[in-house]
């Protein structure tokens, strides 16, 4: 009995590591789709931020400044998809698809030129990385029976960035449903013609969106790099973006309902690399397979309308024409 | 010239031109940045790709696959259309043909099995595509998304099948045994050598006449058959669709149809053409370069042959590249794509206010 429970412990504790790029590039998928702004290059703006990220802490010996580097990497491709998208009124989801294959390529490209090894960083030192901070008492709590154990393993033994993803959630929602820029934030994705008769900026609101997307996305992608790994390694993302994505979707656009949908993606995650192999009584072997792809199942079949609807934001994917 | 007429060159030649330039200017800068002159890279990368033999042959025969995601992403976009999964429909494509090959009677004659296992491609390749198009048209979800979903299914669904169906027992790298003789295509050099005329060993197969073919079909479907009207009034307006008594519904249903079979069609160069087995990946990267492909070729398939063998000409030159400079690595080719595609694509109307004042200048 014991041993079940801290095998479902050490599963959750595990699927809290795997859901924080989840957690940072869906909310910023979250802030890019509410604007109006269909965000399919959450993939590339990780990759990105994870190789520079990697970089600079390797180069320059902190983790912070790894963490800046790849925050301003992404924002950097969160402009471009902005000036293809925003200014220039092109396909979004074509800029989007851009952006994917240019970090693909760019981060190959430049891990060779950098450190001349094809498509990895030199590993990180200890004190190039985040690492697992012990909360405060864990000895003292440790005594009282299940309590203890989940507050060892679960909630203590993270790093700074897992912390700050669950906090990001709540101010997310804050910003979106209670500050004046939330406000308009939703309103320039669901009409914005009625935002620019209102006097404001439809551009300026969507590219703001995309810059607070842009800084989200860096974390999640150093995340990746520094502090869940200790280097970079050739598409180390491996879909992350695209699974944000379906969370997005899946939590319908809302800060918690995505926090959620983050959390069961990453469980299953968890889950999928702890049965690798396992026989199970009655089942036999799980293949792990189908694990990995329950969260694209779902999301297709929540897209399909048979649980409950998912409705994006009315103006998404549509540049914004003003009259003449 | 009226001015109707200088919009149309405008839009239709030298747009399309000052966005490709300013992808291969874009990537010239990259090769700066990383220390690599850009002409010496240029010239190798011709001289690799197009200067002998083999290297023409490997050119060829990467450009065949960019013809057939070219076209599956072009028939899509003719609908309005953005299949974003052409590289599940080709992976699960690469299904269809190697359960042909492997399954059906080697006896039968070549002329029967290669057909067959081509079929297999298309027919599976529509399959994977036939669910999002239908919730697309029927349900009312976005077909960008469930194709990307469809993209990571189809990858747990080969692996599923190659690691515990397909691979023989004992056999440790997950992949089926090898295809009987008699469904691979002929390689070129081998046709050639039958004709008595000796060119280096390459790649190259018959395929790139499937290809060249469906090309023509394409074509020949799209402006000259009332399904082709059909699917570029959908396209177009879908109300005005609608008012000529189209269904845009089962259009859309078609259009990926047809879209998911030309992708499933990257099978048939690489697996019945090559490399005589299914094996996990084979389809890596063709599915999104059929994207920049069908985007600078414009849709057209003429347009799309073009791009394709450009990028057949940087997929083996990239390899080439590889080889002679330290510096660069053929994902150079990646970098080039995701610019074409920015500028091709995102960034499309880039130059049109400038070129309109200079040479289209509303007139008062």
């Amino acid at each position: 009995m014991n041993d079940l429970l801290l095998n479902l412990i050490l599963t959750l504790d595990a699927s809290f590591r795997v859901c924080i790029p989840l957690i940072f590039a869906s909310m910023a998928g979250l802030f890019a789709e509410r604007s109006g702004v269909v965000d399919i290059g959450l993939e590339g703006k990780l990759l990105m931020s994870a190789f520079i990220a990697a970089s600079a802490a390797s180069v320059f010996g902190s983790p912070w400044i790894g963490l800046i580097a790849g925050m301003f990497a992404s924002c950097v491709f969160a402009m471009i998809h902005g000036f293809a998208s925003i200014t220039y009124k092109g396909n979004q989801i074509v800029s989007g698809v851009a952006i994917n294959i240019l970090a693909s390529g760019l981060t190959m490209i430049l891990t060779l030129a950098w450190f001349k090894k094809g498509g990895i960083t030199p590993t990180l030192q200890s004190d190039e990385r985040f690492l697992s901070i012990t909360l405060p008492g864990v000895d003292i709590i440790d005594h009282i029976p299940l309590i203890g154990v989940i507050y060892r393993e679960l909630i203590s033994g993270h790093n700074i960035l897992v912390y700050l993803a669950f906090a990001i959630v709540p101010l997310v929602w804050w910003v979106v449903y209670r500050t004046r820029f939330g406000l308009r934030l939703r309103a320039v994705g669901e009409n914005p013609k009625a935002v620019d008769t209102a006097g404001l900026s439809v551009e300026g609101l969507r590219y703001k969106a995309l810059l607070i997307g842009g800084i989200l996305c860096g974390i999640g992608g150093a995340y990746i790099a520094i502090a869940h790994n200790a280097q970079f390694t050739k598409e180390m993302t491996a879909g992350q973006g695209f699974i944000a994505l379906a969370a997005l979707i899946f939590g319908k656009w809302h800060p918690y309902k995505v926090l959620a949908a983050c959390f069961l993606f990453g469980f299953l995650d968890a889950l999928a690399l702890r049965l690798q192999g396992v026989v199970l009584p009655v089942i036999g072997e799980v293949p792990v397979q189908l694990i990995e792809a329950i969260p694209y199942l779902l999301t297709v079949i929540l897209l399909a309308g048979f649980i409950g609807k998912a409705i994006p934001p009315k103006a998404s994917a549509q540049p914004y024409i003003k009259e003449l | 010239m009226t001015r109707d007429r200088r919009l149309a060159w405008i839009n239709g030649l030298l747009l399309p031109l000052f966005n490709v330039l300013t992808a291969f200017l874009a990537t010239a800068v990259v090769f700066l940045f990383i220390g690599v002159d850009p002409i010496k890279a240029t010239k190798i990368l011709i001289y690799g790709a197009l200067g002998y033999d083999e290297g023409l042959g490997y050119t060829l025969y990467y450009a065949t696959n960019f013809v057939f995601t070219g076209l599956a992403v072009a028939v899509a976009f003719h609908a309005g259309l953005f299949n974003i999964g052409g590289e599940g429909q080709a992976y699960v494509g690469g299904l269809g043909i190697a359960l042909v090959a492997l399954y059906i009677n080697p006896a039968l004659s070549a002329w029967i099995l290669i057909p067959l296992a081509i079929s297999g491609g298309l027919l599976f390749g529509a399959l994977w595509a036939i669910i999002p198009a239908y919730l697309q048209a029927y349900r009312g979800s976005h077909i960008v998304i469930t194709t990307i979903m469809f993209n990571f299914l189809a990858s747990a669904l080969m692996v599923y099948m190659l690691v515990h169906v397909l691979r023989e027992v004992g056999q440790m790298s997950p992949e089926s045994r090898n295809f009987p003789e008699v469904v691979w295509l002929p390689f070129v050099h081998d046709v050639f050598a039958g004709f008595g005329y000796n060119i280096a060993k390459s790649p190259l197969n018959l395929s790139i006449l499937v290809a060249l073919f469906f090309s023509l079909l394409v074509w020949f479907f799209l402006w000259h058959t009332r399904w082709g009207f059909a699917i570029r009034a959908t396209g177009k307006s879908n109300d005005a669709a609608i008012y000529s008594g189209i269904n845009p519904k089962k259009i859309i249903v078609v259009t990926m149809c047809i879209s998911g079979a030309l992708a499933g069609l990257v099978g048939v160069n690489e697996l019945i053409g090559v490399q005589h087995r299914l094996f996990l990946n084979f389809n890596y990267g063709y599915g999104f370069g059929g994207i920049a492909v069908a985007l600078m070729g414009r849709n057209h398939p003429v347009g799309i042959l073009i791009a394709a063998l450009l990028f057949g000409i940087l997929y083996q030159g990239g390899a080439e590249l590889d080889f002679e400079l330290q510096n660069v690595s053929r994902d150079i080719v990646v970098v080039m794509q995701g610019l074409v595609i920015l500028f091709c694509g995102g960034l499309e109307y880039l130059y049109r206010p400038l070129l309109i004042r200079f040479l289209a200048p509303i007139e008062t």
